[in-house]
């Protein structure tokens, strides 16, 4: 059964409602300095060079994508629209007329073909294995733009990755300099509602309003103002002084985001980022002979108490996970597979039968588990790991670590037992969550499979599904894969959440989208 | 023909000469112990972003010299450095050089101000409390400097936020000025001073009580010497007493803590600057380690052993100074 609080999810939910009803009766107000938390520093600000929701959070009101996604489904933002052809293998867009870059020169195919072949297929993580079939990109006029592949590629998983990974960069810029290190990776110049105006290192970004944007009438805002705030309880007081009008992406501890969720001011909750949505994980070492078992592994769900770590962990703000397509994977996402719900007796008993009794010492084994240290919930997911072990006599270290030390040891060196973090979904099982499961990932590299787990029915069955051109058919798929995931469990894909943003009342149609952090933030206005 | 030259510059040379293996020594042996760390720069960064593929992380390796043996590293480094040369950030995508002195000035303010408010307050008090020793006045300054001492800086500066700024709305809640307020000179003075309050208050109240409660003890054991009372029996007057007598006697051992502190003055104000975001050299450090940013790292580490060198020499002149008994040798 559920106990979390529906009231609270409830209550959150009517209030946004009923805020955004009212902002729809008022007449959207221009101008104002809109001012943002992000709680890290970014590298670089060049979305077509780093996948990342840190690096979309600014460059995304700057630099656009081809197409977005809406509530309704995908919009026309650089593409108007697409098409493919009948094997697969051609994919034509017809890009947007009369829009120019912020240095004034016009936005053609070019900018398109240049981007695809010198960053999106070589030099953007995760891009570079979707787009590792294309061959070319052809510009039959300056605004139709042809991409080729030299294996079927499935429009369905084309238009997912192209919110995330589908930003065109100028190629008057960018052609013939060195990519890495030309200096508007630091400075982007876009086609977005925002111009990019400094990055001061440690401080904050600004960008201002782009009087020449192609959506007219827009942006409301003069300014936007990401300002790095590290320490979470500064972030939260910067909130309530009214400094920062809004924080995501769990910018503030989850005992603020509890409080705040009382405050009048403050619109707290997961709205916009449904597509931006993580599971919580227990990794294991297959390596070891006793996590090898899959019964031990059945016995460890069942030990899980999911419900209370999402009551007390997550605050109520997450769902069970199913696999490893969450409910936002839409139609690959099926809720029909095995459960494992919390039974500590039934879990000992499993782990009795598997030939793992209660030693002298009162415990039957020990596991050395490396927490990731991707802030506070993960770290409380890791205790509460622990603890749940303990009831049935498992005996659980935690090797505290940071960033580094956490993904060599346990994606590099595999110095672990198990391991928990979150890995986030990214619109498509077949550019996100299918590297956990499909064997053969080269060695050391972060979030794939290095859990020593091989299933070769899987590897076809994910290889399978990442070329099938129908949709329902490969939904059927990707349903086959989450239920023999479910039964297999090379991971736990624990608890699906999504993440949760505090926003100032005074910011009107914000998340609007479900990527709305990292979208262009167009029809976002502040009241004065 | 022989130029005279006066003592203190062959001794401030000779302390020159002695400094250069010193800190060629700390330099190696840093770049060696961060080496030790697990992982680099390439994994945090890739942590940051949420994931990379294989060739993708090999290719920024490549790209940051990452994959040489560690020996190679370190000469390409020093060599770097003999010619004042600190290297890129890949961090910040700015030459270490110029990522340092953007904070350079921060920190100096802040610490600066912080350090010169305790020990001149610090000092009064102690010499005041040590006056009226055991007395009402000692007892309330003696508490205020254990609170003081006994408060963690993270506390004191949240308390602070939540009242002046979250309650009240007086103070900014941190930055180092009014980002998009475009202001310009003494508006610009101000705002800036507006912003350092609170964080240079937090900083100062716990060093604060460190002088207050050494100067105290220290005034109280000067105080009882045969000098003292050979003083106040050729009839000097108490003012007379403390300051010429007995303060420039009882300062010694503060102005050793002062030199001691000075010297981690670039390190020391990490929790202070993260809570009110001040870009300082302290947050920079930190989050240098995190992100395995060692051309940064090395940087901070190497401004750092200068001005230990530098504050040692002048603690030392400044010993020779308060008691002449001391020589420079």
């Amino acid at each position: 059964m559920m106990s979390y609080p529906r009231t609270l999810v409830l209550a959150l939910a009517s209030a946004s409602a009923l805020a955004s009803t009212a902002a729809l009766a008022e007449d959207p107000q221009k101008g104002g300095t809109a001012v943002i938390h992000m709680i890290s520093e970014q590298r670089i600000l060049n979305p077509a060079l780093r996948a990342s929701t840190g690096v979309y959070n600014i460059s995304g009101k700057i630099v656009e994508p081809l197409i977005d996604k809406s509530y309704d489904g995908y919009v026309p933002v650089l593409a108007t629209e697409w098409s493919s052809s009948d094997d697969g293998l051609h994919i034509t867009l017809k890009l947007r007329e009369g829009v120019n870059w912020h240095d004034g020169k016009p936005f053609t195919c070019d900018d398109v073909a240049f981007t695809a072949i010198e960053m999106w297929k070589k030099l953007l993580n995760y891009s570079s294995a979707l787009q590792a079939n294309l061959e070319s990109v052809d510009c039959p006029d300056p605004h139709t733009a042809v991409f080729n592949y030299s294996k079927p590629m499935p429009i369905d998983l084309f238009l997912a990755a192209m919110p995330d990974l589908g930003h065109p960069m100028p190629k008057h810029l960018y052609e013939g300099t060195d990519i890495l290190k030309n200096e508007h990776n630091t400075a982007p110049v876009g086609t977005g509602p925002f111009k990019f105006v400094e990055y001061e290192r440690g401080q904050y970004v600004m960008a201002e309003k782009n009087e020449d944007y192609w959506r007219k009438g827009y942006p409301y805002l003069d300014r936007i103002v990401w300002r790095f705030i590290k320490d979470k309880s500064a972030a939260a007081a910067a909130l309530e002084a009214g400094e920062v009008h809004e924080s995501g992406f769990i910018g503030v501890s989850m005992a603020d985001i509890e409080r705040l969720s009382k405050d009048d001011r403050f619109d707290v909750g997961t709205k916009g980022y449904e597509n931006n949505v993580a599971h919580s994980t227990v990794e294991f070492n297959h390596r070891n002979p006793i996590l090898a078992d899959l019964k031990v592994r059945q016995a460890i769900y069942h030990g899980l108490d999911i419900d209370y770590a999402i009551k007390t962990i997550m605050r109520g703000f997450a769902k069970p996970g199913r696999g490893p397509v969450p409910t936002a994977g839409g139609a690959n996402y099926t809720d029909d597979v095995k459960t494992y719900p919390y039974d500590p007796e039934l879990a000992k008993k499993m782990l009795d039968e598997a030939g793992y009794p209660v030693k002298d010492d009162g415990f039957r084994f020990h596991l050395r588990h490396r927490p990731a240290p991707w802030g506070e919930y993960t770290q409380l997911w890791a205790e509460y790991f622990r603890q749940a072990m303990a009831e049935i006599n498992i005996d659980v270290e935690l090797l505290t670590n940071d960033a580094p030390g956490f993904l060599n040891g346990v994606y590099r060196d595999h110095d672990f037992d198990t391991a928990n973090g979150w890995h986030q979904f990214r619109s498509d099982p077949a550019v996100s969550t299918m590297v956990w499961l499909r064997s053969g990932q080269p060695e050391g590299t972060p979030w794939t499979n290095q859990f020593g787990w091989k299933d070769e029915v899987m590897d076809k069955m994910i290889d399978d599904a990442a070329s099938e051109l129908d949709p329902e058919k490969r939904a059927e798929m990707y349903h086959e894969i989450q239920r023999r995931e479910m039964e297999e469990l090379p991971v736990i894909f624990a608890i699906e959440h999504p993440f949760i943003s505090v926003t100032s009342k005074k910011l009107h149609n914000h998340h609007n989208t479900p990527r709305w952090n990292s979208s262009s933030w167009y029809d976002l206005w502040l009241e004065q | 023909m022989k130029l005279p030259i006066p003592p203190i510059l062959i001794y401030a040379l000779r302390r020159l000469l002695q400094a250069v293996p010193v800190i060629i020594l700390i330099m190696v042996g840093t770049f060696l112990l961060l080496k030790l760390a697990p992982g680099d720069t390439v994994d945090a960064l890739v942590g940051d972003m949420g994931g990379a593929d294989a060739a993708f992380i090999e290719r920024l390796r490549v790209e940051y010299g990452l994959d040489q043996p560690v020996w190679v590293q370190l000469w390409r480094y020093m060599a770097k450095l003999a010619t004042f040369d600190f290297g890129w950030s890949f961090v910040y995508e700015q030459p270490v050089s110029t990522v340092l002195m953007d904070r350079l000035g921060t920190t100096l303010l802040l610490m600066a101000t912080s350090l010169s408010i305790a020990f001149t307050v610090g000092i009064a008090l102690g010499a005041i409390a040590a006056r009226r020793v055991y007395s009402a006045t000692d007892n309330l300054i003696s508490t205020l400097g254990l609170v003081f001492y006994a408060t963690p800086s993270f506390f004191l500066s949240l308390m602070m936020i939540y009242l002046f700024s979250v309650k009240l709305g007086w103070l900014p809640v941190g930055g180092i000025q009014t980002i998009a307020a475009f202001y310009k000179g003494w508006d610009h003075v101000v705002d800036v001073a507006l912003h350092l309050i609170m964080p240079t208050a937090a900083l100062s109240l716990i060093y604060l009580s460190f002088y207050l409660r050494l100067m105290r003890a220290s005034v109280l054991e000067v105080g009882d010497l045969d000098y003292v009372r050979t003083a106040r029996a050729k009839g000097a007057g108490e003012m007379r007493l403390m300051i010429h007598h007995i303060m420039r006697n009882a300062l010694l051992p503060v102005v050793t803590l002062l030199g001691l502190q000075f010297s981690t003055v670039l390190g020391g104000s990490v929790v202070v600057e993260t809570i009110f975001t001040l870009p300082g050299l302290g947050q920079l450090a930190y989050q240098s380690v995190v992100q395995r940013d060692m051309n940064t790292l090395m940087g901070i580490i190497f401004l750092c052993s200068i001005i230990v060198v530098v504050v040692n020499f002048l603690t030392d002149l400044l010993y020779a100074r308060l008691d002449s008994r001391i020589e420079l040798a």
